[in-house]
């Protein structure tokens, strides 16, 4: 009886969840898709974005959520079940979300800050005509390494990645198209080749890294290289800066070969429920001292100079964050691969993290494993045969003594 | 059966969420992904991944094994204690998974990491600091720890549920203690042994996370491949293939087992 009356529980505390919430009419909800750790939320003295928009409309809740890469957030669009109202990811997704026809061309009228938003940000590559999509921030692409282990001559270039001497103590991206882009750069190949040997060699670069990688990793790195626990990564420029609080010993480089300029932009996908809305939010995030003060927190380089007045000073003199020309002449973007050559990407990735030395051991060890247990399974046969055989014959010897009635 | 209604909401429950499902699975499994015709290619592609399903089901076969080996003891233990001391016990027992699993796992890694807990200690204390994570070990430790508490509980329940008069006829009888165990109550508890095995091992071959968060670079169960098949790769065929030849593999192993059980037991056999 108990056990019925907890699953009746059970089942009410989970249909519970299905009842639509009603909310005043007026009310709207968007919701919010971005990277993790990528808006300021009132920690560390910096701006709450989301609470000083929500104050400055009254009437729009956010509903804010994060993802981890740009192709997590293409799997979650592209298999549906949940509708966001803004989205804000890199340049080369966006190419390829307006090339499948997924995002909705924004009304600039309800977006009148775009005009702080830098010429040189204005009808980028990924979208010439500046239809679908506003700059978030801007951003690079380096090693991290941690000063106190990493010796400074063995830096400078990407083979700091691969260098057996910091064996164990090595992170890497965990999302396909970074990862690709660092082997393409140190084998001097474009960042968007989709020619297939040189995918292949980019595989063959990233196998040979592995027995040097301590994980693959995305947002972990922070907390990894701040204790020490990691001492190289690379990782986005912006990112470097928040870790550099935390932990002062660690230390930053563009690499020689090159390394990836980037645009995180705002959109909205197709399926949206309050474009409106989602307007105002963007056109709110735009505000340069709204701007400002959240790359205070994320650290990432502002596309509206306006902002950079509203920065933290050690923030806006920062050559990381704002390198030189001469530096910024050495970065490549992003553009959109061929749905080939990304199914290619993704598919040798997976290749790369299953890879493993020990391939032969462990399928000795299975068929080994196997014999056994029909070994085994045999001989509990024919002992059971042999004492059945045992037990009739005494049956058998039992009845010829008993003499018969 | 009078009752049979009784089981209505559970069959429909079922249907909706375990065999209709299971169903887009089969579907997915065999279709391409960008016309939706029939296709073995799916299927064929898992050949690559050969490696990562042994390793998977090798590690997951030395947590159950472990776990048996924890398991047993403790659930005979607590089937032998007083009852209000057997449920604080089981409460016990049960606590951890009243915590979110993902918490649990990067619980274990605050533990063991080179910068962690345990390897602080040591280093302050002046000791040389251990390889604790990022090897197999560190894995079956995250599968066992768990896992443990779905082998204890059908041990236990088991275990309480032996009549005492076997024992006490068995003692009458001129057992000694070692040949009550082996003769009365360990025969008696497969039942349970077999249903703590599959609680385990079911779910252990197929996890993901222990082993990205725990495991070395190079060891990626097949529950990380088939994440990463459907969040990342936007390749949900594969990755339901994957689903697929998985959920027969445990079929097989399940099997095997009941096949070793029932030789000496009728009762035990576990359907899934």
């Amino acid at each position: 009886m108990k056990k019925r009356l907890f699953s009746v529980l059970l089942i009410v505390v989970l249909l519970v969840q299905l009842l639509p919430v009603y909310a005043s009419a007026e009310e709207v909800t968007i919701n919010v898709y971005n990277w993790g750790q990528y808006i300021a939320d009132g920690t560390d003295d910096t701006i709450d974005v989301i609470a000083e928009f929500e104050k400055a409309y009254p009437n729009i809740k956010v509903n804010y959520m994060t993802f981890e890469d740009n192709e997590s957030m293409y799997t979650k669009l592209k298999t549906g079940g949940s509708s966001f109202d803004l989205i804000i990811p890199s340049d080369y997704m966006v190419e390829m979300l307006i090339a499948e026809d997924m995002l909705v061309p924004l009304n600039f009228d309800n977006i009148p800050n775009f005009a702080y938003v830098d010429e040189t940000f204005k009808n980028p590559s990924y979208d010439p005509e500046n239809l679908y999509s506003v700059p978030y921030t801007w951003g690079s692409v380096g090693v991290i390494y941690n000063s106190k282990y990493v010796d400074e001559a063995d830096t400078g270039s990407w083979n700091l990645l691969w260098n057996e001497k910091y064996k164990g103590n090595i992170l890497m991206f965990g999302n396909p198209r970074d990862a690709f882009a660092i082997a393409e750069l140190a084998l001097g190949y474009s960042l968007n080749t989709e020619d297939p040997d040189e995918l292949r060699a980019s595989y063959e670069k990233l196998k040979e890294q592995k027995g040097v990688v301590q994980a693959y990793v995305m947002d972990e790195v922070f907390g990894k290289m701040e204790r020490g626990e990691a001492w190289i990564a690379p990782y986005y420029a912006g990112d470097y800066m928040t870790m550099a609080d935390e932990n002062p010993d660690l230390k930053f480089y563009f690499p020689e070969e090159g390394f990836n300029l980037f645009v995180d932009a705002m959109c909205i996908p197709k399926g949206c429920e309050h474009q409106k809305e989602a307007e105002l939010f963007i056109n709110f995030l735009c505000e340069p001292e709204i701007c400002g003060g959240n790359l205070d927190y994320i650290c990432y380089s502002a596309p509206i100079s306006a902002a950079r007045e509203y920065l933290d000073e050690s923030m806006a003199e920062s050559d990381v964050v704002y390198p030189s020309d001469e530096i910024i002449a050495r970065g490549q973007s992003f553009s959109a691969l061929s749905s080939e050559a990304t199914s290619d990407m993704n598919e040798l990735w997976l290749l790369v993290k299953i890879s493993d030395k020990n391939t032969v051991l462990l399928l000795i060890l299975t068929i080994a494993a196997i014999l056994l247990v029909v070994f085994l399974w045999l001989i509990l046969k024919v002992r059971k045969k042999k004492q059945k055989a045992i037990r009739c014959k005494k049956w058998k010897q039992a009845a010829r003594m008993t003499p018969e009635q | 059966m009078k009752n049979k209604w009784l089981s209505g909401p559970y069959i429909a429950w079922m249907l909706l969420f375990t065999i209709i499902p299971l169903g887009v699975v089969v579907y997915f499994a065999f279709t391409d992904s960008a016309t939706g015709s029939f296709t073995l290619h799916n299927i064929s592609e898992i050949a690559d991944f050969l490696p990562t399903f042994l390793r998977s089901i090798w590690l997951s076969i030395a947590a159950t094994v472990i776990c048996l080996i924890i398991g047993y003891p403790v659930a005979y233990y607590i089937a032998h204690c007083e009852p209000r001391k057997q449920r604080m016990l089981q409460m016990l027992i049960m606590l951890p998974m009243c915590m979110s699993f993902l918490l649990r796992t990067l619980a274990w890694v605050a533990l063991l990491e080179d910068t962690g807990i345990i390897n602080s200690a040591l280093s302050a204390l002046g000791l040389k600091t251990l390889p604790l994570i990022r090897n197999n070990g560190a894995v079956i430790l995250g599968m066992v720890y768990n896992y443990l508490p779905y082998m204890i509980l059908p041990l236990y329940t088991v275990i309480m549920k032996i009549d005492p008069r076997l024992i006490e006829a068995a003692q009458d009888l001129g057992c000694n203690r070692k040949q009550v165990f082996s003769k009365v109550t360990l025969p008696l508890s497969v039942p349970g042994i077999v249903s703590g095995i599959t609680m385990v091992f079911v779910p252990a071959v197929s996890t993901f996370y222990i082993s990205q968060k725990l495991g070395p670079s190079d060891t990626v169960m097949i529950g990380d491949v088939i994440e990463y098949q459907s969040k990342k790769a936007n390749n949900m065929n594969v990755g339901a293939a994957m689903s697929l030849v998985l959920m027969i593999l445990i079929f097989i192993c399940v099997g095997i087992m009941n096949r070793f059980t029932n030789e000496s037991d009728e009762e035990s056999m576990v359907t899934l």
